[in-house]
């Protein structure tokens, strides 16, 4: 298991490696950041010291080795737009994202798992055709289309929500939060479930597979025929064994989660990474788009790193066939 | 395949012609069969077909600024007591006609999704074909780089591809550059699970007897693998195709939302819900809701066809 461990995490490492070679490049040659620093009319000679301060004409690799150590220390650049460094920006904007992240995982999570548990039960009742009648629209609807929809039912028309940001936050140390007041609780509803419907389908989904497919083994004949209460059969011991697949999924989603914040950011103008991401690709601001890039890296990787990990302590079947040699 | 069809004892003949060898086959039969799909294939094609024939369809051309009347800005749709002719889906700010933007947009929208797709497949088969046939380091290369780009979700690539182009660009770029960019951007956002399949494919095919016997005879590589190897690897890259066209559409949709698609002056299904979408808070939902239900409607008639092609061509579903 150790060595499974060790080839992930090297193969994680060559990962943000090739990230990091395509965010050097688009820092480095998708425009001449000396351009971006000095004016139309300077001259030759002082356009080309600027260049030399900046160290942009040494070697290529060289130039790739500090902008590697210099990421690595959280140094990304300073945005062309806002004229402040890159990773105040994106600290600033972190704790907006990660928030509406998991808020719509914790929404994806909670209805996903109830409504695949009834539609796995009773599959054939009417609610359970509405469920798949959903996550048909889920699946198939783009996500900014959900989003404008609830906004026009749940700000124009009932007037109950608020249609864009993030209401009032509350600082604790560095990071604002918006889960301690009740107009930013209101503000995460619509986005969270916009943001976690697709999620929310696809755990559906699944668990309604599974369920089905569990309550037709074995053991839970043994446990009907050991006279165990229909909920104890179907809460502690089928629910239990769909769970595994759910918490991959899960796992795994995170990070799509927080790339498909983008899309809800954009349309709640909820100030987030995902939102300065845009507004970064909409002005040609490569320091931040190269960022972005290495950030989100560095989130997916570790997230597969964990859910790899994690696999191995909660499956022992898979630790054994690791050990054994394939 | 189409031999072994033939050879077999057929409960009635088989008919020769092109035409009537598609009416015979098991996947006419199995459309036939379903309701749900011949709808759909009835809404995917009334879609192309008014794309192509927007400039017969609608009433007004919506971006010659000579046809705009002020006065027929923010008119509702026709059922609505203020509703007027030919307005029928009701008109935006500038007057222009909703139908007719709609039928528009439907037009850029398609274009940028099948060329998007027309590319990304392209390339995925390229590079699965090469991967799978010569497999080694050139194998482990673009494998590799598949594994990396499978990790990020297709939007953000897109978008980054979009983000970088236009830099390298630079300035304001036209209508027809900017559409060229997303249909690149798409491209390079989908061919991983193109090369995925025909490289599964092909490593099975490149052991068979017949590739054998094309090496034998002496066949060129490039000609073994395109005239021999491809035909027999095109069936799955059917559906990923029409399933992916379902995508495109809403990855440019998505672009185009974002404002970094198509600009107002040539727009996309997304660029009309972008510009709607600022005037929901006025009351005026029309110039939202028919853009976004065309794009929901063609989207979900695109997925359902796929999802029927996807069951009729695998022989384990029957």
């Amino acid at each position: 298991m150790f060595a499974f461990v060790i080839r992930r995490a090297l193969q994680a490492i060559g990962v943000l490696l090739a990230v990091g070679i395509i965010s050097f490049a688009m820092f480095r040659f998708a425009g001449d950041p000396v351009n971006q620093i000095v004016s139309l009319d300077t001259p030759a000679a002082e356009r080309e010291q600027v260049r030399r301060s900046l160290g942009l004409d040494d070697p290529v690799p060289v130039q790739f080795a500090r902008y590697l150590s210099r990421a690595v220390q959280g140094e990304f650049g300073v945005s062309y737009q806002f004229r402040q460094p890159v990773s105040d920006l994106l600290a600033e904007r972190m704790p907006a994202t990660l928030e509406l992240a998991f808020c719509a995982t914790l929404f994806a999570i909670g209805f996903g798992v109830l409504m695949g548990v009834y539609s796995g039960l009773k599959r054939d009742s009417f609610l359970a055709k509405v469920f798949q009648t959903i996550s048909l629209i889920g699946i198939s609807l783009p996500t900014f289309l959900i989003g404008i929809l609830l906004i026009y039912l749940f700000s124009v028309i009932l007037g109950w929500l608020p249609s864009f940001g993030r209401g009032d936050t509350v600082r604790l140390g560095w990071w604002s939060t918006g889960l301690l007041t009740t107009s930013g609780l209101k503000a995460l509803i619509m986005p969270s479930i916009t943001l976690g419907l697709f999620q929310m389908t696809l755990i559906m989904r699944i668990v309604r597979a599974e369920m089905l497919e569990v309550l037709r083994t074995d053991y839970i004949k043994f446990a009907r025929a050991r006279g165990l209460s229909t909920r104890a059969i179907h809460f502690g011991h089928a629910l239990k064994n769909t769970l595994v697949p759910v918490i991959t999924i899960v796992g795994l989603q995170f990070g799509s989660v927080i790339a498909f914040a983008i899309i809800t950011e954009t349309v709640f103008q909820w100030p987030g990474m995902g939102l300065l991401f845009v507004q970064a690709v909409q002005n040609v601001d490569i320091p931040i788009m190269a960022a972005y890039l290495m950030l989100v890296a560095l989130i997916f990787v570790l997230i597969n790193l964990a859910v790899d990990i994690l696999y191995t302590i909660v499956d022992p079947r898979l630790r054994t066939s690791i050990r054994q040699p394939a | 395949m189409a031999d072994a069809i033939q050879a077999a004892p057929a409960p009635h003949s088989t008919p020769t012609t092109w035409a009537g060898r598609f009416f015979d086959s098991d996947v006419w039969a199995s459309f036939k069969r379903s309701k749900l799909t011949m709808v759909a294939a009835f809404l995917t094609a009334l879609f192309m077909a008014s794309a192509i024939l927007a400039g017969l369809l609608s009433p007004q051309d919506p971006f010659d600024p000579a046809q705009l009347e002020l006065m027929n800005s923010r008119l509702p749709p026709i059922w609505d007591a203020e509703g007027q002719m030919p307005f029928v889906l009701g008109t935006d700010e500038q007057g222009r006609d909703i139908f007719s933007a709609i039928l528009y947009g439907l037009r850029i929208s398609l274009a940028v999704g099948i060329l998007g797709v027309a590319l990304s497949a392209t390339l995925g088969i390229t590079l699965g074909l090469v991967a799978g046939y010569l497999g080694g380091t050139v194998d482990a290369i673009i494998m590799r780089i598949a594994d990396v780009q499978l990790t990020f979700p297709a939007i953000l690539i897109a978008l980054l591809v979009d983000g970088v182009v236009k830099a390298v660009l630079g300035g304001q770029l036209d209508e027809v550059t900017t559409l060229s960019v997303l249909v690149f951007s798409i491209g390079l956002s989908f061919w991983v699970q193109y090369a995925r399949t025909v490289r599964g494919s092909v490593m099975v095919e490149k052991n068979k007897d017949y590739i054998a016997a094309a090496r034998l005879i002496g066949l060129p590589t490039p000609v073994i693998m395109f005239r021999h190897v491809l035909p027999n690897v095109l069936g799955p890259v059917l559906v990923i195709a029409t399933i992916n066209l379902a995508l495109a559409v809403i990855t440019e949709a998505t672009l185009s939302f974002l404002g970094t698609g198509m600009p107002e002056t040539m727009p996309s299904l997304g660029t009309l819900i972008r510009i709607g979408n600022n005037y929901l808070f006025s009351g005026e939902w029309w110039i939202v809701a028919f853009p976004g239900i065309a794009l929901a409607v063609l989207v979900l008639a695109i997925n359902l066809l796929g999802d029927w092609l996807r069951d009729a061509l695998n022989p384990k579903l029957r």
